[in-house]
Protein backbone atom coordinates (compact mmCIF):
# COMPACT_ATOMS: atom_id res chain seq x y z
CA UNK A 1 0.00 0.00 0.00
CA UNK A 2 2.50 2.46 1.07
CA UNK A 3 4.97 3.31 -1.79
CA UNK A 4 8.38 3.09 -1.36
CA UNK A 5 11.19 5.65 -1.31
CA UNK A 6 12.65 4.17 -4.68
CA UNK A 7 9.67 3.58 -6.17
CA UNK A 8 8.79 7.21 -5.99
CA UNK A 9 11.81 8.44 -7.74
CA UNK A 10 10.67 6.21 -10.56
CA UNK A 11 7.98 7.51 -10.52
CA UNK A 12 8.81 11.22 -10.96
CA UNK A 13 10.49 10.15 -14.47
CA UNK A 14 7.36 8.40 -15.23
CA UNK A 15 5.29 11.67 -14.52
CA UNK A 16 7.67 13.83 -16.40
CA UNK A 17 7.86 11.67 -19.34
CA UNK A 18 3.91 11.65 -19.52
CA UNK A 19 3.66 15.56 -18.81
CA UNK A 20 4.39 15.93 -22.49
CA UNK A 21 1.73 15.69 -25.13
CA UNK A 22 3.81 14.16 -27.26
CA UNK A 23 5.16 11.70 -25.47
CA UNK A 24 1.51 10.36 -24.11
CA UNK A 25 0.70 10.14 -27.69
CA UNK A 26 3.91 7.66 -28.33
CA UNK A 27 3.22 5.89 -25.52
CA UNK A 28 -0.30 5.50 -26.23
CA UNK A 29 0.60 4.26 -30.27
CA UNK A 30 3.08 1.98 -28.96
CA UNK A 31 0.42 -0.06 -26.54
CA UNK A 32 -1.03 -1.00 -29.45
CA UNK A 33 1.55 -2.69 -30.84
CA UNK A 34 5.49 -1.75 -32.02
CA UNK A 35 6.45 1.16 -34.53
CA UNK A 36 9.24 1.98 -36.08
CA UNK A 37 10.84 5.31 -34.77
CA UNK A 38 10.25 6.73 -38.37
CA UNK A 39 6.97 5.82 -38.47
CA UNK A 40 6.39 7.59 -35.19
CA UNK A 41 8.15 10.54 -36.33
CA UNK A 42 5.71 10.82 -39.36
CA UNK A 43 2.93 11.66 -36.93
CA UNK A 44 4.65 15.10 -35.50
CA UNK A 45 5.32 17.84 -36.59
CA UNK A 46 8.82 17.88 -35.40
CA UNK A 47 12.75 16.83 -36.64
CA UNK A 48 13.81 13.56 -36.44
CA UNK A 49 15.72 13.86 -33.52
CA UNK A 50 13.40 15.76 -31.33
CA UNK A 51 11.10 12.18 -31.23
CA UNK A 52 14.42 10.69 -30.54
CA UNK A 53 14.52 12.71 -27.57
CA UNK A 54 10.85 12.04 -26.31
CA UNK A 55 11.69 7.73 -27.03
CA UNK A 56 14.48 8.34 -24.44
CA UNK A 57 13.00 9.96 -21.79
CA UNK A 58 10.48 7.24 -22.27
CA UNK A 59 12.78 4.47 -22.08
CA UNK A 60 15.06 6.39 -19.52
CA UNK A 61 11.23 6.45 -17.08
CA UNK A 62 10.74 2.63 -18.65
CA UNK A 63 7.55 3.48 -20.07
CA UNK A 64 9.20 2.00 -23.33
CA UNK A 65 11.61 -0.33 -25.09
CA UNK A 66 13.75 0.08 -27.82
CA UNK A 67 14.86 -2.77 -29.99
CA UNK A 68 17.09 -2.86 -33.51
CA UNK A 69 15.08 -4.38 -35.99
CA UNK A 70 17.50 -4.23 -39.19
CA UNK A 71 18.28 -0.81 -40.67
CA UNK A 72 14.46 -0.13 -37.92
CA UNK A 73 14.69 0.55 -34.39
CA UNK A 74 11.39 -0.45 -32.66
CA UNK A 75 9.46 1.05 -29.68
CA UNK A 76 7.37 -0.81 -27.62
CA UNK A 77 5.41 0.28 -24.72
CA UNK A 78 6.01 -0.97 -21.28
CA UNK A 79 2.25 -2.20 -20.32
CA UNK A 80 2.93 -2.75 -16.59
CA UNK A 81 5.12 0.54 -15.87
CA UNK A 82 2.06 2.58 -17.66
CA UNK A 83 -0.25 0.83 -15.27
CA UNK A 84 1.93 1.78 -12.27
CA UNK A 85 1.92 5.18 -12.78
CA UNK A 86 -2.12 5.13 -12.86
CA UNK A 87 -1.85 3.24 -9.32
CA UNK A 88 -0.27 6.27 -8.27
CA UNK A 89 -2.56 8.31 -8.88
CA UNK A 90 -5.33 6.18 -7.52
CA UNK A 91 -2.96 6.54 -4.00
CA UNK A 92 -3.48 10.03 -4.11
CA UNK A 93 -7.58 9.48 -5.26
CA UNK A 94 -7.48 7.20 -1.98
CA UNK A 95 -6.49 10.27 0.06
CA UNK A 96 -9.14 12.25 -1.07
CA UNK A 97 -12.15 9.11 -1.09
CA UNK A 98 -10.54 8.28 2.57
CA UNK A 99 -11.02 12.48 3.58
CA UNK A 100 -14.86 12.54 1.94
CA UNK A 101 -15.95 9.43 3.76
CA UNK A 102 -15.00 11.17 7.18
CA UNK A 103 -17.06 14.43 5.88
CA UNK A 104 -20.23 12.01 5.10
CA UNK A 105 -19.76 10.69 8.12
CA UNK A 106 -19.76 13.87 9.59
CA UNK A 107 -23.17 14.76 8.23
CA UNK A 108 -24.96 11.43 9.03
CA UNK A 109 -24.66 12.31 12.54
CA UNK A 110 -27.62 13.57 13.78
CA UNK A 111 -27.34 17.58 14.25
CA UNK A 112 -27.53 19.50 17.64
CA UNK A 113 -30.77 21.27 18.40
CA UNK A 114 -32.48 19.21 15.28
CA UNK A 115 -34.52 17.94 18.38
CA UNK A 116 -34.66 13.70 19.25
CA UNK B 1 -21.80 5.08 -0.39
CA UNK B 2 -20.57 8.55 -0.04
CA UNK B 3 -18.46 8.73 -2.82
CA UNK B 4 -20.48 7.91 -6.11
CA UNK B 5 -17.10 8.23 -8.37
CA UNK B 6 -13.78 8.85 -8.87
CA UNK B 7 -12.53 9.82 -12.63
CA UNK B 8 -8.88 10.06 -13.02
CA UNK B 9 -6.93 12.01 -15.99
CA UNK B 10 -3.14 10.64 -15.83
CA UNK B 11 -2.23 13.04 -18.72
CA UNK B 12 -3.82 16.50 -16.94
CA UNK B 13 -2.73 15.23 -13.59
CA UNK B 14 -6.46 15.99 -12.61
CA UNK B 15 -8.70 14.18 -10.56
CA UNK B 16 -12.51 14.22 -10.33
CA UNK B 17 -14.60 12.95 -7.19
CA UNK B 18 -18.67 12.59 -7.31
CA UNK B 19 -19.51 12.68 -3.58
CA UNK B 20 -23.32 12.10 -2.25
CA UNK B 21 -24.34 13.13 0.94
CA UNK B 22 -28.30 12.78 2.71
CA UNK B 23 -28.25 16.96 3.65
CA UNK B 24 -29.11 19.89 2.00
CA UNK B 25 -26.11 21.68 -0.21
CA UNK B 26 -26.64 24.36 3.00
CA UNK B 27 -25.80 21.56 5.41
CA UNK B 28 -22.40 20.47 3.45
CA UNK B 29 -21.55 24.39 2.91
CA UNK B 30 -21.02 24.08 6.68
CA UNK B 31 -18.24 21.50 7.05
CA UNK B 32 -16.59 24.02 4.90
CA UNK B 33 -16.79 27.03 6.57
CA UNK B 34 -16.96 25.92 10.14
CA UNK B 35 -13.19 25.56 11.29
CA UNK B 36 -14.36 23.22 13.84
CA UNK B 37 -15.87 20.85 11.53
CA UNK B 38 -13.50 21.66 8.80
CA UNK B 39 -10.60 19.95 10.67
CA UNK B 40 -12.81 17.12 11.84
CA UNK B 41 -12.27 15.94 8.19
CA UNK B 42 -9.65 17.30 6.61
CA UNK B 43 -6.81 15.18 8.50
CA UNK B 44 -6.46 11.61 8.85
CA UNK B 45 -7.31 9.90 12.47
CA UNK B 46 -3.52 9.46 13.22
CA UNK B 47 -2.79 12.79 11.76
CA UNK B 48 -6.06 15.32 13.37
CA UNK B 49 -6.00 18.80 11.44
CA UNK B 50 -6.00 21.82 13.48
CA UNK B 51 -7.02 24.93 11.60
CA UNK B 52 -5.54 28.33 13.39
CA UNK B 53 -6.55 30.39 10.78
CA UNK B 54 -10.04 30.45 8.97
CA UNK B 55 -10.47 33.68 6.85
CA UNK B 56 -13.40 32.26 4.41
CA UNK B 57 -14.07 35.20 2.31
CA UNK B 58 -12.74 35.43 -1.07
CA UNK B 59 -8.84 36.05 -1.31
CA UNK B 60 -8.65 35.24 2.13
CA UNK B 61 -6.80 32.04 3.63
CA UNK B 62 -6.80 29.53 6.16
CA UNK B 63 -3.83 27.52 8.09
CA UNK B 64 -3.40 24.12 9.74
CA UNK B 65 -1.17 21.70 10.67
CA UNK B 66 -1.80 17.90 10.83
CA UNK B 67 0.03 15.96 14.15
CA UNK B 68 1.28 13.17 13.78
CA UNK B 69 1.15 10.27 16.39
CA UNK B 70 5.32 10.97 17.83
CA UNK B 71 4.05 14.80 17.84
CA UNK B 72 5.87 15.80 14.51
CA UNK B 73 3.31 18.65 12.75
CA UNK B 74 2.79 18.91 8.50
CA UNK B 75 1.61 22.41 7.59
CA UNK B 76 -0.48 23.51 5.13
CA UNK B 77 -2.74 26.70 4.03
CA UNK B 78 -5.46 27.06 1.82
CA UNK B 79 -6.46 30.45 -0.13
CA UNK B 80 -10.10 30.94 -1.39
CA UNK B 81 -10.31 31.97 -5.14
CA UNK B 82 -14.40 31.85 -5.47
CA UNK B 83 -17.08 31.92 -2.86
CA UNK B 84 -20.68 31.09 -3.56
CA UNK B 85 -22.18 29.75 -0.94
CA UNK B 86 -23.94 27.17 -1.01
CA UNK B 87 -23.33 26.22 -4.45
CA UNK B 88 -19.48 27.02 -5.27
CA UNK B 89 -16.10 26.49 -3.94
CA UNK B 90 -12.51 27.64 -4.84
CA UNK B 91 -9.13 27.00 -3.24
CA UNK B 92 -5.92 26.69 -3.78
CA UNK B 93 -3.99 24.14 -1.05
CA UNK B 94 -0.56 24.39 -0.25
CA UNK B 95 2.29 23.24 1.89
CA UNK B 96 3.71 25.66 4.60
CA UNK B 97 6.78 25.40 6.94
CA UNK B 98 6.82 24.89 10.39
CA UNK B 99 6.28 28.73 11.54
CA UNK B 100 3.07 28.16 8.62
CA UNK B 101 5.11 30.25 6.07
CA UNK B 102 4.09 29.40 2.66
CA UNK B 103 6.65 26.74 1.42
CA UNK B 104 7.23 28.35 -2.22
CA UNK B 105 9.33 25.18 -3.15
CA UNK B 106 6.73 22.51 -2.63
CA UNK B 107 3.75 22.46 -5.70
CA UNK B 108 0.22 23.97 -5.15
CA UNK B 109 -2.63 22.43 -6.57
CA UNK B 110 -6.66 23.78 -7.15
CA UNK B 111 -9.51 22.62 -6.11
CA UNK B 112 -13.06 23.20 -7.51
CA UNK B 113 -15.87 21.81 -5.59
CA UNK B 114 -19.70 22.88 -6.62
CA UNK B 115 -22.75 22.19 -4.45
CA UNK B 116 -25.91 20.61 -6.43
CA UNK B 117 -29.54 19.98 -4.91
CA UNK B 118 -30.28 15.95 -5.50
CA UNK B 119 -33.37 14.29 -4.57
CA UNK B 120 -32.32 13.63 -0.92
CA UNK B 121 -29.57 15.95 -0.71
CA UNK B 122 -26.50 17.17 -2.29
CA UNK B 123 -24.55 16.17 -4.92
CA UNK B 124 -20.56 17.42 -4.38
CA UNK B 125 -18.76 17.57 -7.47
CA UNK B 126 -14.64 18.04 -6.69
CA UNK B 127 -12.22 18.62 -9.25
CA UNK B 128 -8.36 18.55 -7.92
CA UNK B 129 -5.59 19.89 -10.60
CA UNK B 130 -1.90 19.81 -10.30
CA UNK B 131 -0.22 22.23 -12.20
CA UNK B 132 2.10 18.93 -14.01
CA UNK B 133 2.27 15.32 -13.29
CA UNK B 134 5.58 16.07 -11.39
CA UNK B 135 3.52 18.14 -8.95
CA UNK B 136 0.98 15.66 -8.60
CA UNK B 137 4.10 12.68 -7.30
CA UNK B 138 5.22 15.34 -5.05
CA UNK B 139 2.28 16.12 -3.26
CA UNK B 140 1.68 12.26 -2.77
CA UNK B 141 5.38 11.61 -1.79
CA UNK B 142 4.31 14.89 1.26
CA UNK B 143 0.99 12.61 2.18
CA UNK B 144 3.26 9.67 2.22
CA UNK B 145 5.49 11.28 4.67
CA UNK B 146 2.95 12.40 6.86
CA UNK B 147 1.95 8.90 7.11
CA UNK B 148 -1.37 9.27 5.10
CA UNK B 149 -1.78 6.33 2.88
CA UNK B 150 -0.56 4.30 6.03
CA UNK B 151 -3.74 5.73 7.92
CA UNK B 152 -5.75 4.65 5.05
CA UNK B 153 -6.09 0.54 6.24
CA UNK B 154 -7.23 2.00 9.85
CA UNK B 155 -9.75 4.01 8.27
CA UNK B 156 -11.18 1.11 5.99
CA UNK B 157 -11.24 -0.67 9.00
CA UNK B 158 -13.00 1.83 10.82
CA UNK B 159 -15.55 2.08 7.84
CA UNK B 160 -16.43 -2.04 7.58
CA UNK B 161 -19.63 -3.11 8.77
Amino acid sequence: MVIQTKDADAADLVFHALADATRRDIVARTMVGEQSVSALASHYAMSFPAVHKHIAVLERAGLVTKAREGREQLVRARVEQVRRASRLLDELADLWVARLNRLGEILAEPQEGAGS
Amino acid sequence: MTVVAVRKDLGAATITFVAEFDAPPERVWQVWEDPRQLERWWGPPMWPATYTKHDFVVGGKSQYHMTGPDGTQAHGWLRYTAIDAPKRLELIDGFADETGRENPDLPTSDMRATFETIDDGTRMTLVTVYPNAEALTTVLEMGMEEGMTAALGQIEAVLAP
